[in-house]
């Protein structure tokens, strides 16, 4: 068949005026281009068969309408259409992401779930309390200094004014009561990691 | 002589839609129908 006699224009007129055969030569003439155009922007065959149906319903649905009135540049038009459902397709992915893991690249190498793991989570709980019981250990002075400090978030100047010691002392408190802690955990082989 | 490490193409055959989506549109063209009712235009799918 030699349809390229028949100019786009023409084509597109015909198929306002009612002859569905039209439609089908413009289809055909231009499918490889948009196409290929739609597949350069979103890499998916499965996604550019869907933009390219929407592109060519939007096209019918304008054309029908009498909406069309750029004669003469059907497929830039057409191009246009697609550029734009393309757009539309990234800006609805980009606020609802997905991906396939298919490729080489993996996103989990990039992204890492921060959360502990059950196992982890149990470890972490168990190091706490065994601080803690540590911690109990040490003399009244230094625990006391140790608890405002790491567990209440206190400044060393809150510290001096709660006990009623100088800041220097509440320091050195703090001080011993580390190295203190330090020599019951070399004793024991405590381990206290996760 | 210098080995060339340039990828090959990885689309080697031509693109093109499927036919049951080309058919899929040729359908629906038929099938819509516009109607124009007091300067409103309605459309209409008829299958």
């Amino acid at each position: 068949m030699r349809h390229e006699l028949i100019a786009d224009a023409a084509l597109v007129k015909n198929y306002i005026e009612g002859d569905e055969n039209s439609l089908s030569i413009l289809i055909y003439r231009h499918k490889q281009k948009i196409y290929s155009f739609i597949y350069s922007k979103v890499f998916d065959k499965d996604i550019t068969e869907d933009i390219f149906q929407d592109t060519f319903i939007k096209v019918i649905k304008t054309l029908k309408l009498g909406k069309y009135n750029e004669e003469g540049k059907f497929l830039p038009w057409v191009m246009r259409i697609a550029h734009n459902l393309v757009i539309d397709h990234f800006r609805k992915n980009s606020r609802m992401p997905k991906f396939d893991n298919s490729g080489e690249f993996s996103i989990f190498s990039v992204l890492g779930d921060s959360s502990l793991n059950a196992e982890k989570q149990l470890i972490k709980d168990q190091v706490e309390s065994d601080v803690r019981r540590l911690i109990e250990e040490l003399p009244e002075d230094q625990k006391e200094v140790l608890i405002m400090r790491m567990y209440n978030d206190m400044s060393f100047k809150e510290i001096s004014d709660r006990t009623g010691v100088s800041i220097n002392t509440a320091l050195g408190r703090m001080r011993y009561a580390l190295i203190n802690l330090r020599k019951v955990i070399d004793k024991n082989n405590i381990i206290l990691t996760n | 002589m210098a080995k060339l490490y340039s990828k090959n193409p990885q689309i080697k055959e031509t693109l093109n839609p499927k036919k049951e989506t080309i058919d899929f549109l040729l359908n629906y063209s038929k099938a819509l129908s516009v109607i124009n009712c007091n300067k409103m235009k309605f459309e209409a799918l008829l299958n």
